[in-house]
C-alpha cells in the first residue's frame, strides 16, 4: 500500500530500506527508522483502537511513551506476542505483525460502542454504585461480564520463546535521559573520569533535538551536535544505553533499567536476550527525563486525527510523516507555533492557530503570522465532528465570562493541540523526593531530594534550550563531584534558531454547550471526562487521591502521563481550591510497563531454583526411581521393579529391609559439626538432652526447641571427641537450625569457645538397615569391631570404608539393626555402589523415602514438620523423656514451665488403628469424638501420618489428639465427605515396642 | 534494594542479609526468676513502633555476624548499625540527629 | 566374600563431570573446573591467625575480605573469626593435624570441608559482567581488587568469590549447587557465543 502522507524529504528514516508490515491484516510499507505509529500515519491510518469504557474510535495522541490510545498487540506467533504496546514506541522491522485491541467484531464497527450511546448511565463511580448488590453476583456475573467487555489486549497463549537476562551494574553517575540536558550532563560527568552511564528509552540519543530542524548548538545543527556529543561521550568511556527505559527508582540509588535488545530486529540473533534488565546502583543520579505535552480538554477532543502539537511536529520532522493535509492547531502555549511553522515548511496547510490566550505575543507568534498563517487569539475548540477521523473543528471566541460565542466550523483532517508542558517528575517522585508547585510555570517541579540525585532540563522546569544545556551540564558536574551544590553553569552552550516557550493551560477549556451532553476527555485510556471529575467533586470527594480512585483518572497503564495535571486543574476549579492544596497522586514504578519476562529473567525452567542431587542420584535414575522434592533436594521415592506400582514397590522394600537388609540414601540429612572446648556446654543449651556425660563414640537422639518451648528440630548426634559433635538435622531444617544455633552462639552465649560448620554436603550417607546390615558392611569396613558389644546401637566410629575416610554410625530410623556410612561426598557414588554389590548376597534392597516413612511410622518415630506443626511441645509428641530435667537451663526450658504447656487437653501423639484394617486414613483429616455431630463439629485432633503397614499387614496412623494419652482404647471418628471412619486410639509404636531388633 | 552497613564489612547489598527480629529482646532464661507474664511478654510482645526501631540483622551471606540496626520504619532507611553485644543507642538523640 | 573395594580407594566422582563447561563464549568468559583440593574451615579466638603461620607458612589474613597465599596454599578471610584454607589435595590427610598442632594453644575449631565445596575459574574480559548477572556486588577492580575474597551470593546460591587476577575469579560453592551455577553462568554468557 502506498504512503500518501509520507513527506517527500527529510526525516531520520532510511528510504533505501523499505520494511513491510501488517496492521489488522492489511499490508503496509515503512522505512528503517520508522515506528509503527509513524509508518501508519504515513500510510494515512489514524484509527488505532477503541476506548476502554465507551468503545469510542481512537487514534494516536502522542509520539512517545506517554501514548494512551494507540495500544497494539505485536507478534506473528503466540510465543512472541506482546499485548498493550504503545504504537509510537514500537520500532518497525520487516515482517512486523500488529493488531488493534479492544474491538469486536472489527475496529471500524465495534459492538461495544453502544456504551457510548448509553454513556449517561455510565457515570463516574458507576461500578461502585451498581455492582454492589447482591454481593454474590460480583464474582459470578458482574466481574466476568465487565472483564470481557473491557480489557486491554489479550495475554498470549503460548510460553514465551524469548530469553531475558538481568545484570547488576555499578556506576558513579547515572544520567537518565539523553536529550539536550542529559547529553550535557553526561559530558560534564565524563570530564571527571568517573564511571558514567547514560540511558535513554529511544533508539538513538538526542531526545527533543531529534525533531528540532531549526536549532543550532555551538554553531552546528542540533542533529550534528548530538552525533558529535555521542562520539565524544563514547570516546571518554561513557556507557551509552539506548532503547533503555529507567522505569523504577528504588532506595539507595538503585534504578531499574529495561533495555530492549532485539525487538527491533526482524530475525533476532538467538544468542541475544530479548530484553536485559539492568539493576544499576549509582553513586549519583542526574534525571534528565524531559517534559510531556498536555492535551487540551475540550468537547470531543478524542477523535482519531486529534494529536498533540509537538507529536505532529515530531512525526513530520523526525519520521517524514504528515498527520494530515490540512490541520487546525489549538493551543495555550508557544510551542505549538513551532509546529505550525515546521508543518508549513513541509507544505502542509495550517488552516488556523487558535490560541486560548487573549493576546499571545512573542517571536514565535510573530513568525507564524509572518508566514501568513491565520492566528485567532482568545479562541477555543468547543467541539469536533468526524466519526472515524476528525473532519471539522468548531472554533469559538471566548466571551471572557467562562463561556464562548457561536462556533465557526473549520474543515481539517488533523487537529493539533497543546496545553503546555508537564515536567516528567515520575522518577524523582519515585525516589521519594518532594515536589513543589511552581506558580509561574503552573507545574510541579522537584524540590527536596531524598536520594543522591538532581533533576535537569525539562523535568526541572527549564525549557529554553540554552538554559536546558547549561542546567544539564551543571547537574552533571555536581553529580561527578558528588555534591548537591550546583555551581552556575561552568559551560555555556551558545544556541540559535530557537525561541523561549511560555504559556499553558490546566483544566478544561471553556465552552457554552450543554455540559451534561458533551464529553471532554481528560484521561483518554480510562475514558474519564471533565464531567466525571466534576461529578466526583459534587459527590463530596476533595482529595485528588480519592477523586483518582473514584473516577479512575490516572489509573490506566499510562499512569496519567498526559492527564494528571488537567485533572488537578479541573478539581481545583470545581472546588475553588489552589492546586497545591489538592495534592498530587503518587507516582509508582514502573514508569512504563515492563514485561514479566524481564522480571523473571533466568529464573525459569531448569534455572528456576537450584536442584540438589545426592552423589548416588544417577543410581536412582538408572533404577527408574521417581523423585520426591524435599526442599531443593531430589530424593529417590521408591525403586520400582518392572510392573510394580508405588504400593507394591514400597511394600516390597519395607518387607525386604525388615527381613534381610535394605539400603537408603540419607545424604540429604542436614549435618553440622560443633567443635571447640565448649562444644558440650553449647549443646547443653541448644538441645533439651544432657550432653556433658555422653561418651566419645556414643550417639544420642537430640531434641531442639525454640525459645517458646515448641519442637524445632531433632536428629541423632554423635560425639566424635570431647570437643567435637557431629549433629544431624532434618533434611529441610538444616539452614534454619544452623542459623538458630549461630544466633544463640553469637548473641546469647558469645563467651562459649565453640564454632559451627555446615557439613551437610561434605558427607554422603548410605544407610544400611536390616538384620543382615552388619554382614553386608563387614567386608567394606577396615579395622573396626562391628560386634554389638564393641559398636552397640547409638555409637559412632571414625574409620575407613572402601579405603576412604568414613564416619560410621550405628543408628536406626527403621527399628532394625542399622548403620549409616558417611564418606566424603566425591566418594559417595562409589561407596553406595560397593555396598550395593556387597549386599547382593543378601538380596539387598534399595528403598526410597516412602518406605523409610512407613518403616519409621511403624516404630512411632516422629518427623518434625509432619507430626509437629510449630505448636507441639516435646511432651506432646512423646519426647518428654528427652528433656534433661536436671539441667539448669536450655533454650525453651522456661517456656515449658508455662501452665499452658502442661494442660491436660493439649494435643498429644497417639497411634490410630482403623476398625477396618484395609482403610488408610488421610493425612490432615480432622478427628471428632462423636460420630454424630452437627456442623461445625468440635474437632479434637488431626491425623499426621497414615500408611498401609506391610509389616503389620494393616493400616496404621499417627495422630495428634487432645488429651490423647488418656484416651487409650477409646474409639474416635474421622469424618470424610462420604462416610465417618472409626478408629481406636493406641500407643504410637506399632512394631517391636521393646526395641529388641535394634540391638544384637 | 537497600544498602546495609555491616559493622564488620561495611556497606553491602541487602541481598546478603537476613532480618532477625526486634533487637535487645531479653531471653527468658530458666535460671532467672520470672513470672509467667514476663516470660510471655519476652516471647511474644514486640514494640512495632512508627519511627526509629532497633532490629537484629545477620550478614548471613557475608561475614555471618549478627548485629543490631536502628531503622526508621517511616522512611525505611537505616540510621545506624552496631555490633551485637554493644549497648542500645539513645534513640532520642539519634532522632534529633536525623532531624538536623 | 569379595572385598574388591578394600583394594583401592573408592573412585572420586566430580560434580562437574558431564556439565557443559565448554562454550563459544569462552573468549569473553571461560568456565573451568578446578581440581579437588583440601579445604579446611578454620575458626578460633584471636591468636589463631598468627599461630596458623607455623603450619601454613603465612598467617591467616585478618583484614575484611583479604586473602593470603603461599606454597600452593591459600587462606580466605570470611568473617572475623572464620577462614577457609585451601591446599592441594595431596595434603588431605596431613594439613588438618599439622594445623591442629599449630593452634593447640588457642581455642579453635578445624573442620574438613574438602568435599563440601567445589570450585571453578570464571575468567575473561567479560567475567565480572557475567558474574554480575547474579552477584549484586560491585566487581570493578577498584571496588573488588585482585586478592579480594568474599562470601556473597550469585542468584539463588551462596558463593565465595576470590579475585585471582584483573579478569579472573575463583568461585567456590557447595557441591550440589554447582550444576545450577554452571547453568546460570552459561545463560548469562550466552550473548558472547
Amino acid at each position: 500500500m502506498s504512503a500518501p502522507f509520507r513527506l517527500a524529504t527529510g526525516g531520520r528514516i532510511d528510504r533505501s530500506k523499505p520494511l513491510r508490515f501488517t496492521f489488522d491484516g492489511a499490508a503496509y510499507t515503512g522505512f528503517e527508522g520508522d515506528t509503527l505509529a509513524s509508518a501508519l500515519i504515513a500510510g494515512g491510518v489514524h484509527l488505532m483502537g477503541r476506548s476502554f469504557k465507551y468503545h469510542r474510535p481512537r487514534g494516536f495522541l502522542t509520539a512517545g511513551p506517554d501514548e494512551p490510545n494507540a495500544l497494539v498487540g505485536v507478534g506473528a506467533s503466540q510465543d512472541r506476542y506482546t499485548p498493550n504496546l504503545r504504537a509510537p514506541v514500537v520500532e518497525l522491522h520487516d515482517g512486523l505483525v500488529a493488531e488493534s485491541q479492544n474491538r469486536w467484531p472489527s475496529l471500524r464497527f465495534d459492538a461495544g460502542a453502544v456504551n457510548d450511546l448509553f454513556s449517561r448511565f455510565l457515570p463516574a463511580g458507576f461500578y461502585y454504585k451498581t455492582f454492589m448488590w447482591p454481593k454474590s453476583f460480583w464474582k459470578t456475573v458482574y466481574e466476568p461480564k465487565i472483564r470481557s467487555m473491557a480489557g486491554l489486549g489479550k495475554a498470549p497463549t503460548a510460553p514465551d520463546a524469548d530469553r531475558y537476562t538481568q545484570v547488576y551494574a555499578h556506576v558513579d553517575v547515572l544520567v537518565v535521559g539523553a536529550g539536550p540536558a542529559g547529553l550535557a550532563a553526561a559530558l560534564a560527568a565524563a570530564e571527571s573520569g568517573r564511571r558514567v552511564m547514560l540511558a535513554d528509552e529511544q533508539p538513538e540519543v538526542g531526545g527533543s533535538l531529534l525533531h528540532d530542524v531549526t536549532a543550532t548548538i555551538e554553531g552546528r545543527p542540533a542533529a550534528a551536535w548530538v552525533a558529535e556529543t555521542l562520539a565524544a561521550l563514547e570516546a571518554k568511556g561513557v556507557q551509552v544505553l539506548t532503547r533503555t527505559t529507567a522505569f523504577g527508582y528504588y532506595p539507595h540509588n538503585m534504578l531499574g533499567l529495561l533495555e530492549r535488545v532485539t525487538d527491533h530486529y526482524a530475525n533476532p540473533d538467538p544468542k541475544l536476550p530479548r530484553e536485559r534488565l539492568w539493576q544499576v546502583r549509582a553513586g549519583e543520579v542526574v534525571l534528565a527525563t524531559g517534559a510531556i505535552e498536555r492535551p487540551l480538554v475540550f468537547p470531543e477532543n478524542d477523535r482519531p486525527g486529534i494529536l498533540l502539537a509537538d507529536a505532529a511536529r515530531a512525526y513530520a520532522n523526525r519520521w517524514a510523516a504528515s498527520v494530515g493535509k490540512r490541520v487546525v492547531i489549538a493551543t495555550a502555549c508557544d510551542s505549538a507555533y513551532r509546529t505550525a511553522l515546521d508543518l508549513k515548511a513541509h507544505g502542509i496547510d495550517v488552516a488556523v492557530v487558535a490560541d486560548l490566550r487573549p493576546m499571545p505575543i512573542g517571536p514565535l507568534v510573530d513568525a507564524v503570522r509572518a508566514a501568513g498563517i491565520r492566528v485567532e487569539a482568545g479562541t477555543a475548540v468547543t467541539g469536533t465532528r468526524g466519526r472515524l477521523r476528525v473532519r471539522v473543528a468548531h472554533l469559538s471566541r471566548l466571551d471572557g465570562r467562562g463561556g464562548a460565542h457561536a462556533p465557526e466550523p473549520v474543515a481539517c483532517d488533523a487537529l493539533l493541540m497543546s496545553g503546555g508542558w508537564t515536567p516528567t517528575v515520575h522518577l524523582f517522585s519515585q525516589s521519594r523526593g518532594k515536589l513543589r508547585f511552581d506558580e509561574g510555570l503552573q507545574a510541579y517541579v522537584p524540590s527536596v531530594s531524598v536520594e543522591k540525585e538532581r533533576s535537569a532540563g525539562g523535568c526541572n522546569g527549564v525549557f529554553d534550550l540554552a538554559a536546558v544545556l547549561a542546567d544539564g551540564y551543571a547537574a552533571g558536574e555536581s553529580a561527578a563531584r558528588a555534591t548537591r551544590v550546583r555551581a552556575p553553569a561552568s559551560r555555556a552552550f551558545p544556541v540559535d534558531g530557537t525561541h523561549p516557550v511560555t504559556g499553558g493551560h490546566l483544566g478544561a477549556v471553556p465552552h457554552s454547550r450543554n455540559p451534561s451532553a458533551v464529553k471532554a476527555f481528560v484521561d483518554f485510556q480510562n475514558d474519564v471526562t471533565a464531567k466525571d471529575l466534576k461529578l466526583a467533586t459534587r459527590e463530596g470527594l476533595r482529595s485528588i487521591e480519592h477523586v483518582k480512585r473514584y473516577t479512575t483518572t490516572g489509573m490506566a497503564t499510562d499512569q496519567g502521563k498526559t492527564s494528571n495535571m488537567n485533572a488537578l486543574g479541573i478539581v481545583s476549579e470545581a472546588i475553588k481550591a489552589p492546586i497545591p492544596q489538592i495534592g498530587l497522586t503518587t507516582f509508582r514504578a514502573p514508569y512504563t510497563p515492563v514485561t514479566f519476562g524481564s522480571f523473571a529473567g533466568a529464573s525459569r525452567g531448569d534455572l528456576f531454583d537450584p536442584v540438589r542431587k545426592t552423589p548416588s542420584h544417577s543410581f536412582a535414575v538408572e533404577k527408574g526411581a521417581p523423585f520426591e522434592n524435599v526442599g531443593q533436594w531430589k530424593r529417590a521415592w521408591w525403586y520400582p521393579r518392572p510392573g510394580e506400582d508405588q504400593h507394591a514397590a514400597v511394600r516390597r522394600e519395607v518387607k525386604a529391609m525388615r527381613s534381610s537388609v535394605g539400603m537408603f540414601d540419607a545424604s540429604t540429612l542436614g549435618k553440622i559439626e560443633v567443635v571447640g572446648p565448649d562444644a558440650a556446654a553449647f549443646m547443653e543449651m541448644l538441645y533439651t538432652n544432657a550432653w556433658a556425660k555422653l561418651g566419645v563414640g556414643r550417639c544420642r537422639y537430640g531434641v531442639m526447641l525454640r525459645e517458646d518451648g515448641f519442637v524445632m528440630d531433632d536428629g541423632v548426634i554423635g560425639r566424635l571427641a570431647a570437643d567435637r559433635f557431629h549433629v544431624t538435622t532434618t533434611t529441610g531444617g538444616a539452614p534454619r537450625v544452623l542459623n538458630h544455633m549461630e544466633d544463640y552462639l553469637q548473641t546469647e552465649f558469645p563467651h562459649l569457645a565453640v564454632w559451627l560448620t555446615s557439613i551437610t554436603e561434605q558427607w554422603a550417607v548410605t544407610a544400611v538397615q536390616g538384620p543382615k546390615a552388619r554382614d553386608v558392611i563387614a567386608a567394606l569396613v577396615e579395622g573396626v569391631d562391628l560386634s554389638d558389644a564393641a559398636l552397640p546401637h547409638m555409637s559412632v566410629v571414625e574409620c575407613r570404608v572402601c579405603g576412604v575416610p568414613a564416619r560410621l554410625f550405628r543408628v536406626s530410623f527403621t527399628g532394625e539393626l542399622g548403620y549409616e556410612i558417611n564418606v566424603p561426598a566425591d566418594h559417595g557414588a562409589a561407596v553406595w555402589q560397593a555396598v550395593y554389590e556387597a549386599g547382593q548376597a543378601y538380596g539387598i534392597t534399595p528403598y526410597g523415602t516412602e518406605a523409610m516413612h512407613v518403616a519409621r511410622a511403624e516404630k512411632g518415630y516422629i518427623i518434625v514438620g509432619q507430626e509437629t506443626d510449630g505448636t507441639a511441645g516435646p511432651d506432646d509428641v512423646g519426647l518428654g523423656w528427652a528433656i534433661g530435667k536436671a539441667k539448669p537451663d536450655f533454650v525453651g526450658k522456661r517456656a515449658l514451665a508455662r501452665p499452658a504447656m502442661g494442660a491436660a487437653d493439649r494435643k498429644q501423639l497417639v497411634g490410630l488403628l482403623t476398625e477396618d484394617p484395609a482403610t488408610v486414613l488421610e493425612e490432615g483429616a480432622q478427628i471428632v469424638a462423636d460420630p454424630v455431630f452437627e456442623v461445625p463439629a468440635r474437632m479434637i485432633g488431626h491425623v499426621t501420618s497414615a500408611y498401609e503397614s506391610p509389616t503389620l499387614d494393616r493400616s496404621i496412623a499417627l495422630a495428634m489428639v487432645k488429651g490423647g494419652r488418656a484416651r487409650m482404647g477409646e474409639t474416635i471418628y474421622i469424618p470424610m465427605p462420604d462416610r465417618v471412619i472409626a478408629a481406636k486410639v493406641v500407643a504410637p509404636v506399632f512394631y517391636d515396642q521393646e526395641g529388641a531388633r535394634l540391638n544384637g | 534494594m537497600l544498602i546495609i552497613r555491616c559493622p564488620i564489612c561495611g556497606d553491602r547489598p541487602e541481598l546478603e542479609f537476613r532480618y532477625g527480629g526486634e533487637g535487645h529482646v531479653a531471653r527468658p532464661a530458666a535460671t532467672e526468676a520470672l513470672d509467667d507474664q514476663t516470660v510471655a511478654d519476652r516471647l511474644y510482645m514486640r514494640t512495632n513502633p512508627k519511627g526509629l526501631t532497633v532490629e537484629r540483622w545477620r550478614h548471613v551471606h557475608g561475614c555471618g555476624r549478627f548485629f543490631n540496626a536502628v531503622r526508621d520504619t517511616v522512611s525505611d532507611f537505616f540510621v545506624t548499625t552496631y555490633k551485637a553485644g554493644e549497648p542500645r543507642p539513645d534513640l532520642d538523640a539519634l532522632k534529633k540527629e536525623a532531624v538536623r | 566374600m569379595a572385598d574388591i573395594a578394600l583394594k583401592e580407594p573408592a573412585l572420586r566422582r566430580s560434580v562437574f563431570d558431564g556439565l557443559p563447561l565448554a562454550s563459544k563464549a569462552a573468549a569473553a568468559c571461560a568456565l573451568e573446573p578446578l581440581p579437588p583440593a583440601t579445604r579446611l574451615a578454620v575458626r578460633g579466638r584471636p591468636g589463631v591467625a598468627e599461630a596458623a603461620a607455623a603450619a601454613l607458612g603465612f598467617p591467616l589474613p585478618t583484614g575484611v575480605c583479604q586473602s593470603a597465599e603461599g606454597g600452593g596454599r591459600a587462606a580466605f578471610w570470611l568473617g572475623p573469626d572464620e577462614w577457609l584454607v585451601i591446599a592441594p589435595e595431596a595434603e588431605a590427610a596431613t594439613l588438618a593435624p599439622t594445623l591442629e598442632q599449630a593452634l593447640a594453644g588457642v581455642p579453635h575449631a578445624i573442620v574438613d570441608v574438602s568435599h563440601r565445596n567445589v570450585a571453578l575459574t570464571v575468567s575473561g574480559p567479560r567475567a565480572a559482567y557475567v558474574l554480575n548477572h547474579g552477584c549484586p556486588r560491585d566487581l570493578s577492580l577498584s571496588a573488588f581488587p585482585v586478592g579480594t575474597v568474599s562470601r556473597t551470593i550469585l542468584g539463588k546460591v551462596e558463593v565465595v568469590l576470590w579475585r585471582t587476577g584483573p579478569e579472573s575469579f575463583r568461585l567456590e560453592c557447595w557441591r550440589t549447587f554447582a550444576e545450577w551455577v554452571v547453568g546460570f553462568l552459561n545463560e548469562a554468557r550466552r550473548e558472547f557465543e
